[in-house]
């Protein structure tokens, strides 16, 4: 275990190098920010000192050398619009998205395991066949139109909810969190509704499916013929079956729903890292883009072993470290 | 207690309602097993048999539905039970073993929860009793070091330990009953021996009745006190075991004894039955054996009737075998 | 009675008939490719041709009447251009930027695959490696990187998707391909030196194709989802090739004030589309996936 959480830490950190690079790369060729940044009537002496102050008249490695260098003691460079650490910039925005994220998860696998076990229980049925058409439906929405449609029926036509900002915030353990307030509350519906959506459509199918196949298997028929009550047969034979591809489809998708945050703050201005990266593009704000994706991408990776050990919890047949067992 | 046979299943219809049409997986079935007997009963795949067994314990999903007949268990008509009471006789006095171990056996859960929930679903007993319990129906199958047996999951076990298991589980709450569903044909060679003994010895100690189902006539040959065949869903001859195979009076248990390879016949080539299964989804009246008998006469378009050749035999034929 | 004597592709369209939902999508989905292929004929007005377009007539509500009494059905947006034959056109290139890249990556990742399986050793590890990290990634984060860098364009943006996509299909491809790899008959093929190129394509490759197909009728739902997105967050196409995507972020603006169908409607579209896409990727999956079968 220990072996494995070493040789995991050493990859991360191989593919956090490697991403940087690229990321870099990439973000360094877009456009000239000097452009952006200095007043258009400025003359040329000025740009080269705008453009000397920021480190922009380096040569790409040296910028790269720099980076790494300020990196490895948690500095990601300062954003050149809010000259603040971007680090800092995206920490402080961070919370409101991991809040809104987090709410999102909560209702989609809240509601989509259920669902999903009974539309796969009771495929033919009624109530089967609308929990699935509702999940096409919920798969083929794209997010940001559910996203103008919520505005559009609950701001515009009825008035009910904010359609944006963050609303009232209360302080837990240091951070703001809206979910505490009723104004929170109100800012918080929409788009955590918007955000879950598209998960809850995937929990219900991938539930439906794995319990469809799993009903079939002959461990489910031995456990009826038990006599076990029909309840334990789907909360613990079925269910613990059909939890392995889903808890490691909830670990991934947790990541996913961090990036698809990106929407749904743009849309409803929420005050998240998502749109402080979509604002970061268009105003070429290279430091706060670079190290937005290296904090993303640094949570992928925690998410990602956090998702391999509770695999390994849930499924004797895997061992952290060594190879799978046979089946 | 009453004092009739421990279970008879009389006149059992059993039809799956599916899109294509009804296909009649079992029709008109009927046989009786008695205290502590044990009964094979034998067909080929698709015969029916395995459904029989599912129909005994009440696990037939929909599509498929009891349509007629009487299981008669113990004086009870299983029937006409609710789903609860036929759920509290089901795994307590009429347990089923399963042909595939690799499958049976749940594979994230641990031995010891498979086996003490079979007994906490019958008894209010604490867990401690309960794994009490376990550890004995796991000696009684054979399985050394019980203890650390109950802390391991299926995979850990080889197939002929799983169904070892399996076995246990069928035991621990002291049923009268056992369905075998061809337990040893996924086995190693081996390995089919040792269970065929160790079951038999088992249900002989503790008085338990015993209905193996299998394709396997010579499985049948050393086990069983009764036999009774089936052929696409349909009842076709029952007798004692040494009276069907020494003189089968059906053209299919015929067929199915000498397609057995004998020993005192070696370098002959083994006799088939011509032809194929008939498909149940297009299976008209009559016998459904005719296509591919060779005592076939127009009059088999008809069903025959249930008679009573010899004491204790009973026979579905116009033309048996003399 | 004989038993009827069917064609694999007689019984796959059976099959396929049994669900009408299924049936249903099919044919919004013929019905919407035909309106992409034919939106220049069928348009009642071109809405890229300003000589076309009257300001006088802009924001106007579906069923209004314009200046010149033409009745513009879904109503017009802030540059008076009838919504109607702007979703027409717009489905168009949403459907060309959706197909185009999903032909793309399934080559490329129908390449790597095989090569994958094909070869094992090194050469798998390596490409499943770049798969594994790159899937462990969302796709609309890399495309939005992508696009950052890229800047804004038709091709920029089917780059930005094939390089999301391909991953997809060269897991998929070697998966299958590797089942088919250990089975007997190509081992003999192999024995009988038949050729490496013979091997790979006339014995894994129609053997990947089943699976490669429902995940590529997937796949064209989800470009063109987010293409749609990556537009409306002002990433994907430039105005001058406006997609259904690009038509919703347009009338977003207008929305609070109440004009929802400037963005409603091409959403509308968009929804109808995926939707169809989806539900016959779903029927194709359950009649293709063996494990189902009854």
């Amino acid at each position: 275990m220990l072996a494995y959480a070493i040789r995991r830490f050493g990859q991360s950190v191989f593919v956090l190098v490697l991403m940087s690079f690229l990321v870099f790369i990439g973000v360094y060729a877009i456009g000239n920010p000097i452009e952006l940044l200095v007043n258009p009537q400025a003359d040329e002496v000025e740009r080269a000192r705008a453009a000397a102050a920021l480190g922009l008249d380096r040569p790409f490695l040296e910028q790269y050398w720099v980076f790494l260098k300020g990196a490895a003691s948690g500095d990601l460079g300062r954003s050149f619009v809010y000259n603040e650490p971007a680090l800092t910039l995206i920490l402080d925005k961070l919370p409101a998205t991991i809040e809104l994220a987090f709410v999102a998860m909560v209702m989609a696998i809240g509601l989509g395991i259920p669902l999903g076990l009974v539309a796969g229980l009771k495929p033919d049925s009624f109530v089967g066949r609308a929990i699935m058409a509702g999940s096409i439906l919920g798969f083929s929405l794209p997010t940001f139109w559910v996203g103008l449609v919520l505005i559009m029926v609950f701001s515009v036509q009825l008035g009910w909810l904010p359609s944006n900002g963050r609303g009232e915030t209360m302080m837990v353990a240091g951070l703001p969190v809206s979910f505490l307030t009723a104004d929170g509350l109100a800012h918080l519906a929409m788009p955590a509704v918007n955000l879950a959506l598209f998960k809850l459509s995937l929990l219900i199918r991938l539930t439906r499916a794995g319990t469809r196949e799993a009903v079939l298997q002959d461990y489910v028929k031995f456990a009826r013929a038990k006599g076990l009550s029909q309840g334990r047969v789907i909360g613990v034979h079925v269910l613990k079956n059909i939890l392995i591809p889903i808890v490691t489809v909830i670990g991934l998708e947790l990541g996913s729903v961090i990036a698809f945050a990106i929407v749904t703050e743009s849309i409803f201005a929420w005050p998240g890292s998502g749109k402080l990266l979509i604002d970061s593009i268009n105003q070429l704000d290279r430091p706060v883009i670079v190290a937005y994706l290296l904090v993303i991408v640094t949570l992928f990776i925690v998410i990602n072993f956090v998702v391999d050990v509770l695999y390994s919890l849930l499924d004797p047949r895997v061992r952290l470290g060594g190879a799978a067992a046979s089946h | 207690m009453s004092g009739g046979p421990l279970l008879q299943v009389d006149g059992l219809r059993m039809h799956f309602f599916t899109k294509a049409g009804v296909v009649k997986a079992v029709d008109d079935v009927s046989f009786t097993v008695g205290r502590g007997e044990i009964l094979g009963l034998v067909g080929e795949s698709g015969s029916g048999k395995s459904m029989t067994g599912y129909s005994i314990l009440g696990l037939i999903d929909p599509p498929g539905r009891i349509v007629e007949g009487r299981i008669v268990f113990d004086g009870t008509d299983l029937t006409r039970l609710d789903p609860a009471a036929w759920r509290s006789i089901r795994g307590n006095r009429i347990a089923m073993i399963f042909q595939d171990p690799m499958m049976t056996l749940n594979p994230v859960l641990r031995i010891d929860t498979q086996i003490v929930e079979a007994v906490q679903a019958h008894a209010g007993v604490s867990r401690e009793s309960a794994l009490a319990r376990a550890r004995e129906a796991l000696v009684r199958v054979g399985i050394a070091s019980p203890d650390e047996r109950l802390h391991a999951y299926p995979h850990q076990f080889s197939g002929g330990m799983r169904q070892r298991v399996a076995i246990a589980i069928a035991l621990v709450n002291g049923p009268d009953l056992i369905i075998a569903d061809e337990p040893t044909t996924a086995l190693d060679v081996t390995i089919q021996g040792q269970i065929l003994f160790e079951m038999q010895k088992v249900c002989r100690e503790s008085g338990t009745a015993l209905l193996w189902i299998t394709h396997d006539l010579s499985v049948i040959a050393g086990l069983a006190d009764k036999v009774c065949v089936m052929y696409a869903g349909r009842f076709v001859e029952s007798g004692p075991v040494a009276d069907i195979l020494d003189n089968p009076l059906h053209p299919y248990s015929r067929g199915l004894i000498d397609s057995v390879p004998a020993r005192n016949e070696r370098g002959r080539p083994l006799r088939q039955i011509p032809g194929m299964t008939p498909s149940l989804l297009s299976l008209g009246p009559g016998c459904p054996f005719r296509e591919r008998c060779a005592s076939a006469t127009p009059r088999c378009a008809e069903s025959p009737e249930v008679t009573e050749p010899s004491p204790g035999r009973r026979l579905r034929c116009f033309h048996p075998a003399r | 009675m004989a038993p009827k004597v069917e064609g694999p592709w007689a019984r796959f369209r059976a099959e396929f008939a049994e669900s009408r939902l299924a049936m249903a999508g099919l044919l919004v989905l013929l019905a919407i490719l035909a309106i992409g292929i034919l939106a220049p004929v069928i348009s009642p007005q071109n809405p890229y041709d300003l000589a076309q377009l009257d300001v006088m007539d802009s924001k106007l509500a579906p069923g209004e009447k314009s200046a010149a009494g033409r009745t513009y059905w879904l109503g017009t947006d802030d540059q008076g251009r009838d919504m109607l034959s702007g979703i027409f056109y717009g489905l168009r290139i949403s459907l060309g930027v959706g197909i185009a890249s999903t032909v793309f990556a399934l080559a490329i990742g129908l390449v790597f695959g095989l090569v994958a399986a094909y070869f094992g050793g090194w050469v798998d590890t390596l490409i499943m490696r770049i798969v594994d990290i790159q899937l462990s990634f969302p796709a609309i984060l890399i495309a939005l990187i992508l696009l950052a860098v890229l800047g804004q364009g038709v091709d920029k943006i089917v780059i930005a998707l094939v390089t999301v996509q391909w991953a997809y299909y060269a897991r998929t491809v070697r998966s299958s391909a590797l089942v088919e790899r250990q089975k007997e008959y190509v081992e003999a093929a192999r024995v009988l030196a038949l050729g490496q190129a013979r091997v790979v394509f006339r014995h894994l490759l129609p053997n990947c194709l089943p699976p490669l197909i429902v995940v590529a009728t997937v796949q064209v739902a989800h470009a063109i989802a987010l293409e749609a997105t990556l537009s409306f967050l002002g990433l994907g196409l430039p105005i001058t090739e406006p997609s259904l995507g690009l038509l919703i972020s347009n009338g977003f603006q207008y929305l609070l004030s109440g004009k929802y169908w400037i963005s409603f409607y091409p959403g509308v579209a968009l929804l109808l589309t995926i939707m169809a896409i989806n539900l016959v990727a779903d029927q194709l999956r359950d009649i293709l996936n063996p494990r189902l079968r009854k």
